[in-house]
């Protein structure tokens, strides 16, 4: 690739352009030279003053390009499909209450267990595909193998997507901007289809609706919810998802659930709040830094469920009855 | 005896994460020194006192901190081997973002949060460029899309390093980044005859010897002027 002009190399790899704009290298004009040449081009005052390394700019495009052909590369069979944890020991060195457990993709498992029992742990050996390296000596297979390092050390390839409460936007963009940015990020092809798609997607998530005009920043709290998981769940190339509570109001929890689920997510929760912990098809109970067991959701607790839901409902329809600004009554 | 470099930008969570690398280093019973290099002021030192690890603060004063660092890390490393660490951690003041007082054999550590801003790469130069390991931290306070843009823009200006979200309030990932910066074939007896990776900028204009008057006629040396154009005829 050392060979190709700047114009060449742009035209074979567009997201070369990402590369030199971050790089602060303006190459207008310069699109018939080699990136050597145009380094060249550059004075021992510039060098000094804009701290420009050549050598190394140069030896990064090469690593970069190769870093962003294997991350278009990602094919579906590279997918992940499950995710298997095999039982370490809790702070006490006590062994784990299960001993091998897998979760397949689509699959919902919810997290419990009191604040600093170890939570973060679990997601923490998770994300790294911990090898018995780690301080609960679990480990954890992807496809029921030994998993790529790759998972560890790449930039763009995160194994675990994030959603948590107290997550803001921080960038003040329209949301067209804000998802556009994030598509362009991820080397999306057709950027206007898949903004499209998530706002449809948010909309159906959100109690009130809002537009890709809309200021991410002016979005309500169940607004921002929406957008954040309807982005993750078509955006995001982590193939799993770990919620941290989501609130319940101005969203619809269920569908949020069943949006990332039918994106082949494999989705992680922590909560206890009970709707959403007895939707899940099986619970991790978490205690003094191991999982003391995994409960599978019984009959009973699912006709719990049912009678959480039509709660659930009968409030958020006296949610959207007084936003409307209408009187209250017991309907039937 | 191993040396890491920590640097970035002020309020990044250097502390916090150098804090949780410590908590995880101690399980694994490694012995573990910290060096706090700063300005004016810091009193990040009676966080790592209370943490039970050797500390040493420099405060640079009239001097760039950077610059400080360089004419004193030689010493810094001496106190470090005398009292038998297996880790002796530097962390900078992080208030320039053009310098970066990374050493070429020596592990180089940049600490940069989600909280900055989207440019934040841009803006900064060595500091982010050259170093091995970039934490982003801050990453539960913003939303999944901005995580991964933040990460990929950093990871384009340097896309060498490795780049790890670490959380400085938890610890999520903290014990992971402590495996990374110990390293057998690395430990050092001394940083004598060892390079910067980046030069400091030439400095040496009038005001550098303590100048205070404004003027044209008072400034000499390393003088650059703006080019404010001539737009407003």
């Amino acid at each position: 690739m050392s060979n190709l002009s700047i114009g060449k190399l742009i035209e074979k790899y567009p997201f070369v352009t990402t590369y030199l704009d971050e790089n602060k290298l303006d190459v207008t004009g310069y699109e018939d030279l080699r990136f050597e040449e145009y380094l060249n081009h550059f004075s021992e005052e510039d060098i000094e003053n804009w701290a420009i390394d050549k050598e190394r700019l140069k030896e990064d495009l090469e690593i970069y390009i190769n870093q962003m052909k294997e991350f278009l590369g990602i094919d579906d069979e590279e997918a992940v499909s499950s995710l298997t944890i095999i039982a370490g020991h809790d702070k006490s060195m006590n062994p784990e209450g299960f001993k091998e457990f897998t979760i397949n993709k689509s699959e919902i498992i919810s997290i419990v267990g009191p604040t600093g029992s170890g939570k973060s742990r679990l997601l923490a050996d998770i994300e790294w595909t911990a090898q018995n390296d780690t301080p609960t000596g679990r480990s954890i297979l992807i496809n029921g193998e030994v998993p790529d390092m790759k998972w560890r050390f790449s930039s763009n390839n995160k194994l675990v997507a994030q959603l948590s409460q107290n997550m803001n936007f921080v960038m003040d963009l329209t949301v067209r901007e804000f998802v556009e940015l994030h598509a362009q990020s991820r080397l999306v092809e057709d950027v206007e289809d898949t903004t499209q798609k998530i706002i449809e997607a948010a909309n159906r998530l959100a109690g009130e609706k809002f537009d890709l005009d809309t200021h991410v920043t002016a979005l309500s709290g169940g607004q921002s919810r929406a957008l954040m998981i309807a982005d993750t769940a078509i955006l995001s190339s982590s193939p799993i998802v770990l919620i941290d509570e989501i609130e319940n109001a101005g969203i619809d929890r269920k569908k949020a659930l069943d949006l990332l689920v039918s994106k082949d997510k494999i989705v992680l929760m922590a909560t206890h709040d009970p709707t959403l912990a007895l939707i899940a098809d099986k619970r991790i109970v978490i205690k003094n830094g191991g999982i003391s067991k995994i409960i599978e959701t019984s009959e009973e607790e699912r006709e719990i469920l049912k009678k959480l839901e039509e709660m659930d409902t009968f409030i958020q329809g006296m949610r959207s009855d007084l936003r409307a600004g209408e009187e209250l009554t017991v309907k039937n | 005896m191993n040396l890491v470099v920590f640097s970035g930008p002020p309020s990044s969570g250097k502390t916090s994460i150098i804090l949780k690398i410590i908590d995880a280093l101690k399980q694994r019973e490694v012995r573990v020194g910290v060096v706090k290099f700063d300005c004016l002021y810091t009193d990040d030192d009676i966080l790592y006192e209370k943490a039970g690890v050797p500390v040493k603060k420099g405060l640079s004063g009239a001097l760039c901190p950077d610059h400080y660092f360089a004419s004193n890390i030689e010493e810094v490393v001496q106190w470090g081997l005398k009292l038998d660490l297996d880790l002796l951690i530097t962390e900078s003041a992080g208030l320039c973002n053009r310098c970066s007082p990374y050493i070429k054999e020596i592990k180089g550590v940049c600490v940069i949060d989600n909280l900055s801003g989207i440019n934040t790469p841009k803006k900064i130069g060595p500091m982010l460029k050259s170093a091995d390991i970039v934490v982003i931290t801050k990453g539960d306070i913003v939303s999944q899309a901005e995580r991964e843009v933040f990460a990929s823009k950093a990871s384009s200006v340097n896309p060498r390093a490795i780049t790890m979200h670490v959380n400085g309030l938890t610890g999520q990932g903290a014990y992971e980044l402590s495996t990374l910066l110990i390293d057998k074939e690395k430990e050092i007896e001394s940083v004598q005859g060892m390079e910067l990776r980046f030069p400091m900028p030439a400095a040496l204009c009038s005001y550098c010897l303590g100048e205070t008057r404004i003027g044209e006629s008072y400034q000499m040396g390393n003088v650059r002027k703006m080019d404010l154009g001539d737009d407003y005829e």
